[in-house]
């Protein structure tokens, strides 16, 4: 969802050196993965003819394989390699980033927005909102959001090829390359057909290759209580297994923040922006087959979701406890030739896997990189071809032209993203700007999308300036806190805040603003008659009912299920 | 459209993916084993490859006969 400031250090800093070494097996894994998907991509591009096939995946995947989708496109190695790092400065704290961050969002987006997205027949975000606010909104946030796809894509690009010669000393140019043709053939090919079943292979390759670090790290230690003690003898007077009890003041916990930055900023804004509006990731919901899919895969990736600290938290954790030496921030670990944060993932495989597990592993991380990249290509060539393209330029072309011209922008996406990720090389401080545009256009995108589907009153000019203001002010806050820092006390409620917590307020603001905004304007100017907005908002659609499924097919049930947990786990690690 | 169209299962690809890393990781691990090379990893005594290998042969191997494309 993030990239965490840890990883953004890593990424900034030229390494001199390898962690560890391929064995031939190693490498017969790795290139086994690449002709699969690969083949997996010539495969399927006979099944891509129509638009709905290239753009949508022909709207007929399985809740199963939207669910998982859904939660690989998310799950890249920036995640898994940037939160182990974070759980190990950080400790158990980065969990909020995948359970209140994560959870209540997702079941939010299948329960109560999920049916407005998937019976307007919308092919993306932003054409959800030209349906209910008209063209300016969706112009804003489609130019807003392509932006954002390629440099987060070339981002990707950058930080998989900087881990791969940290890891391994491959040559950077080679891996910025290979990974980019590769996943630009296989999106290009099969559109988001290809990039959906790569996501599912992906996701399933992830689990497998990250597995064995928690299951022999726990078996090392003596179990879960042997490694809170091991930690705290570690690490007298430091609490780095508790969730909440260290939330109450901003200098009680190494974050630097308190649960109402967490709850509100986090658990609020960030997540529900994120998980319901960021196309990246609704648009796997929309390739499901029917409105119950629809509904029932943010569930299904929620409960996966939920258990990816498993792989990635825990890992830091254990690192905590058996590690000999001390891991250090990334400029100290140059200057000192020490390791850094970022490597205990890659360490802890280097621990515990030998050959052909190790090759695995590696894998695994590649197929995390690739299917972040492939989410945001595929998201790029729906948005580029259906809300900027077909809106502003060519309006009444034939289908086979915009699913030649959605080929054609795949492969511009992957050339942007390559362009990208050497302008990232060029300037190291890109990336940093990179997350903070990030959070710019989601939180405010909430705000428009939150009062476009649950207040019928609101109106298109209310959604178009509530969207504006909101992103300007979020943009505004941004440059004043560069500029001046002693404003990090107003926009982050407290000078002991740190840039995590700078963002989870910032993003709260503007989305006040939005709100505000949006409302403001919406009552002072003409509102659309209700017939207008069948389809669209609450009070005016007819859901269509599941009263007459048995009580174990409905997907509330499996969301109060999936929330009770939730909320047990929560208790477990307060 | 891909299902109409009898597509194969994404399942049978994994499932495929899954069978021959177990054979490559097992066959490895097992080599290990019998060859008495010298542990380079911690608990490297409880050969996870050969077991991890294994669990991947048998989840691979169910996966693929049982999504294995047949013609109706």
């Amino acid at each position: 969802m993030t990239i965490t400031p840890l990883l953004l250090a890593v990424l900034q800093t030229p390494q001199p050196s390898r962690l560890m070494s391929l064995h031939t097996v190693d490498v017969l894994i790795i290139l086994i993965y690449f002709v699969v998907i690969l083949g997996i991509g010539f495969y399927l591009k006979r099944f891509t003819k129509t638009g709905d096939d290239f753009f949508l995946a022909g709207r007929q995947m399985t809740s199963w394989i939207a669910g998982l989708s859904f939660v690989a496109a998310n799950l890249g190695s920036l995640e898994l390699m940037g939160w182990a790092a974070a759980a190990y400065q950080y400790g158990i704290l980065a969990t909020h980033w995948y359970w209140i961050g994560a959870i209540p969002a997702m079941l939010f987006l299948g329960i109560v927005m999920m049916p407005f997205y998937y019976i307007s027949k919308t092919h993306s975000v932003p054409g959800y909102l030209k349906l209910r606010f008209g063209e300016p909104a969706r112009a804003l946030s489609a130019v807003t959001f392509a932006v954002m796809t390629v440099l987060m894509s070339g981002v990707n690009i950058y930080s998989m090829a900087l881990v791969m010669k940290v890891v391994l000393g491959w040559n950077i140019n080679f891996s910025i390359w290979v990974s980019s043709i590769t996943v630009g053939i296989y999106v290009a090919l099969g559109g988001l057909l290809s990039a959906v079943f790569n996501e599912v292979l992906q996701f399933v390759l992830i689990w497998v290759g990250a597995l064995l670090i928690p299951i022999i790290g726990l078996i090392e230690v003596g179990g879960w209580n042997n490694m809170v003690a091991r930690i705290a003898q570690n690490n007298p007077g430091q609490n780095y297994t508790h969730l909440w009890s260290t939330l109450g003041s901003f200098s009680d916990n190494p974050m630097g923040i308190h649960w109402t930055g967490i709850v509100l900023g986090l658990g609020w804004v960030i997540s529900f922006g994120y998980w319901t509006t960021d196309f990246l990731v609704v648009q796997r919901v929309l390739t499901a087959k029917d409105l119950r899919s629809a509904k029932m895969a943010p569930i299904i990736g929620a409960s996966f979701k939920m258990m990816v600290p498993f792989i990635v938290i825990l890992p830091g954790l254990l690192a905590l406890a058996v590690l000999p030496v001390k891991l250090v921030g990334e400029t100290q670990a140059v200057s000192a030739g020490m390791h850094s944060y970022n490597e205990v993932l890659p360490l802890m495989l280097a621990r515990y896997c030998g050959p052909g597990l190790l090759g695995l592993g590696i894998t695994a991380l590649m197929a995390g990189f690739m299917s972040g990249m492939a989410g945001n290509v595929s998201a790029f060539a729906t948005v580029w071809t259906y809300d900027i393209y077909r809106a502003l330029v060519r309006k009444d072309a034939s289908d086979s032209h915009y699913v030649s011209m959605g080929r054609w922008c795949t492969i511009l996406g992957i050339l942007i993203s390559i362009g990208t990720a050497y302008g990232v090389m060029q300037f190291k401080s890109i990336m940093d700007y990179v997350q903070a545009l990030f959070s710019f256009f989601i939180a405010p995108l909430f705000g428009t999308v939150l009062l476009g589907m649950l207040w019928k009153r609101c109106t298109g000019p209310g959604g178009f300036w509530g969207l504006l203001c909101g992103t300007l002010s979020s943009i505004g806050m941004w440059a004043w806190v560069k500029l001046d820092p002693s404003a990090l006390r107003y926009i982050a409620l407290s000078p002991d805040a740190r840039d995590m917590a700078e963002n989870m307020y910032r993003a709260l603001w503007s989305w006040i603003i939005c709100v505000v905004i949006t409302v403001v304007v919406s009552m002072v100017t003409q509102p659309r008659p209700d017939a207008e907005l069948r389809g669209l908002v609450y009070g005016c659609t007819e859901v269509p009912s599941e009263g007459h499924l048995p009580l174990h097919q409905r997907p509330i049930f499996w969301a109060c299920i999936v929330a009770a947990v939730f909320v047990v786990l929560n208790i477990i690690f307060w | 459209m891909y299902s109409e169209q009898g597509g194969v299962s994404i399942w049978f690809f994994i499932g495929a993916l899954m069978f021959v890393y177990g054979i490559l990781i097992f066959a490895s691990g097992l080599f290990e084993l019998l060859s008495n090379t010298p542990q380079t990893v911690v608990f490297g005594g409880l050969h996870a490859a050969v077991w991890w290998g294994a669990l991947l042969i048998v989840f691979g191997g169910s996966a693929s006969y049982r999504f294995f494309p047949r013609k109706s």
